[in-house]
């Protein structure tokens, strides 16, 4: 211990409607071990609570896998360019799983931390950050359980899975964006709890999880456009089964990616001051 | 001395229901867009208003440890949550010259599945210690709570005492140079609460910084120089800790002579009545010369040993006068108390009390350790000079007793 020393200029200065600015990511850095201890808390926890822990990762993909299979794995024959249906499938469930997961569990997070919120200052945005990347190990866990099908069907992936980490960077920003709007909205609209399994279901079938974008009448098939996760879905399969990318899809994914990002995040920030006295 | 927080007229505002009620659902907001769409856009249109905090303006120096004490709503919480930066002021500015941490629960973020060796990497990671050095003190925390032995159990296992303990630990190795604290000291047993107690004073001797928030007057006076008292929003006085302490007590009570609770079955010990009697009549006003009792009431719901009944009496400017507890003179309640309603009366001599303000504590422990119930004002009672042995001859005596003794003089050189 030592005492302490006073700087000249005021370290902090506390006053109302301070607009966002670039200054709160310098906060976030500053709070980035707290980042990283939320995230630990939140896989810990699950993995403690639960009787099955980890294998709950697994289980959610593979039924479903199992179910689409059953029901969906004839229709799809001409759309999964050669994919046997259940790794077809499966590369899009494993993604889908970490985005629906993420966004669930973001979108709930800061009305779920009302207590740290009330009682501490740190930059909020650690929040529903801090959900999502929990997200991740699921999304591991998951994964080997696609390598695994993989190696079942004999499979190869060519250079292009060397794509794979933007396409999980991609998935990560998106469900960052869309989680941290969403907990924002929650503070203030409680209907986002009831809301956002809805939207997630009807979300899942224009996504291209269970069938290729390719089998919607041509016509329509822009406006899958619009949604990043059906273009960054495809993107996981061409880079895992070597299939050509449709790079106008990726891009526009990614470019909306960040603009639903920046958007969050401005929109986060207009209202996270007042959080403590609304949550 | 340079400031370390300035205030300058800050003010913080609440809206009490209307279209920004705690939080309103999706359906509201779009009924009122509907309705009237100027309105609902300009936000807050005509929703009562109430000022929580007007107008403040102070400064606090390195190394202080200031008080701030106020009746219940008097917004010394809203300004706790300025300062540690939870909610931002509706006008003025704070400006603070070093880091702020702030300890308004203790345990915050303590999850009960993690350990306690998690739980402490986790609490001080929220209250803002890096992991660096929470791993540096990782050790005198865990001394200072005594959880060693248990230290890899989850905290659900917990006793209460020892979760209180352990959440208390954390904060307390917290080096910020300003520390912002709420009432947290009203936790674990009195052995414990001194330690706390003492851990802040040497961490103000440092040149640390610390706000204090406190319904306790007897902690505030022992720990604070300076004291600050609000109400209804605005600062009423500012000053030595005595004083303002006075100050508050005087305008605080007329004096209540009957303190009731309502039933709280799930405790193990509850207080149902205290009161200040005098022959067997409730008095908030007891003269000089009589001598009177407080009469206690409180129920055991289940076997408790280790527990303890006790009563504090503080003069108005918070100093401690004496701490009495029932097993002092019957050692066997220590050992077992039955299920049962119980009286007590703890009689109190005349001619022994100086005139002026007087406020009794009533606090029951149970076996943990732990504080059960903890009432810093109970009762507030005034004795009244009828005569007292300085004020019979004009004279202002120095003291807060003003004792009747036996004099024996005996003239010696006959």
């Amino acid at each position: 211990m030592h005492t302490v020393r006073l700087p000249a200029e005021p370290l902090v200065v506390i006053q109302p409607n301070k607009r966002w600015s670039l200054l709160s990511f310098k906060d976030i850095w500053a709070y980035r071990e707290l980042l990283f201890f939320l995230t630990w808390r939140d896989v810990k926890v699950r993995y403690k609570q639960t009787a099955l822990g980890a294998a709950w990762a697994i289980l959610q993909p593979l039924f479903m896998m199992i179910i689409f299979t059953i029901f969906f794995g004839r229709l799809a024959g001409v759309g999964s360019s050669g994919i046997p249906y259940p790794v077809f499938a499966l590369a899009g469930l494993v993604p889908w799983t970490f985005f629906s997961n993420a966004i669930t569990a973001s979108g709930n997070s800061l009305v779920g931390s009302a207590n740290l919120i009330t009682k501490v200052y740190f930059p909020r945005l650690i929040v529903p950050a801090a959900a999502m990347l929990a997200g991740l190990v699921d999304f591991v866990l998951a994964f080997v359980l696609l390598v695994l099908l993989m190696l079942y069907y004999q499979i190869v992936p060519t250079i292009q899975v060397l794509f794979l980490p933007v396409l999980v960077l991609l998935t990560a920003l998106f469900s960052l964006g869309v989680g941290t709007w969403f907990s924002a909205l929650n503070v203030k609209y409680r209907d986002v709890r009831f809301a956002l399994p809805f939207l997630i279901q009807l979300w899942l079938f224009v996504s291209s999880v269970i069938l290729p974008s390719t089998a919607i009448p041509p016509k329509w098939r822009w406006l899958l456009l619009l949604n990043p996760m059906s273009g960054i879905i495809e993107g996981y399969r061409s880079a895992l089964f070597g299939l050509p990318f449709d790079w106008p899809a990726l891009g526009i994914a990614s470019g909306l990616t960040i603009l639903t990002l920046l958007y969050a995040i401005y929109a986060f920030g207009r209202v996270e001051r007042s959080f403590a006295d609304i949550i | 001395m340079a400031s370390i927080i300035r205030v300058q007229n800050l003010s913080k505002q609440y809206y009490l229901g209307g279209p920004s009620a705690p939080y309103s659902t999706l359906r509201e907001s779009l009924m009122d867009l509907a309705r009237k769409p100027g309105r609902a856009l300009r936000k807050n249109g005509n929703a009562p208003q109430i000022w929580a905090l007007k107008d403040l303006n102070f400064e606090i120096e390195r190394g202080e440890i200031v008080g701030i004490i106020g009746r219940n709503g008097a917004g010394k919480s809203t300004l706790l949550k300025i300062l540690s930066r939870i909610t931002e002021p509706t006008t003025g500015h704070v400006e603070l010259f070093g880091r702020v941490a702030s300890l308004l629960e203790v345990g915050t973020g303590f999850h009960p599945e993690l350990s306690g060796r998690e739980n402490i990497y986790l609490n001080g990671s929220i209250l803002g210690m890096t992991r660096k050095e929470i791993e540096s003190k990782f050790d005198e925390i865990v001394a200072f709570a005594e959880v060693e032995k248990f230290i890899d159990t989850p905290v659900k296992r917990y006793s209460s005492g020892m979760y209180v303990r352990l959440a208390f630990a954390v904060a307390a190795h917290l080096e910020p140079e300003i520390l912002v604290v709420d009432e947290v000291l009203a936790v674990g047993d009195y052995k414990f609460q001194q330690k706390c107690l003492n851990k802040m004073h040497d961490v103000a001797t440092l040149g640390r910084t610390i706000l204090f928030v406190s319904h306790n007057m007897g902690a505030v006076s022992r720990l604070c120089q300076r004291t600050i008292l609000l109400d209804e929003g605005r600062i009423v006085q500012i000053g030595p800790t005595p004083e303002i302490i006075q100050t508050y007590t005087v305008s605080n009570s007329l004096g209540r002579a009957e303190y009731l609770q309502p039933t709280a079955p799930d405790k193990a010990m509850h207080l149902r009545r205290a009161a200040i009697l005098k022959d067997g009549e409730m008095r908030a006003e007891v003269g000089y010369h009589e001598n009177f009792s407080v009469h206690l009431e409180y129920e055991i719901n289940r076997d408790v040993s280790g527990g303890n009944v006790g009563i504090g009496l503080f003069a108005a400017d918070g100093a401690c006068i004496f701490a009495s507890a029932d097993f002092d003179v019957h050692p066997e309640l220590l050992e077992l108390r039955e299920p049962g309603y119980y009286h007590a009366d703890i009689d109190l001599p005349a001619q022994w009390l100086a005139n002026g303000m007087y406020v009794v504590q009533v606090y029951l422990s149970s076996a943990a350790g732990a504080v059960v119930y903890d009432c810093p004002e109970a009762l507030v009672f005034t004795i009244v000079d009828t005569g007292t042995p300085g004020s019979k001859y004009g004279v202002k005596r120095l003291g807060i007793l003003q004792p009747m003794i036996e004099w024996r003089t005996e003239r010696q050189n006959p």
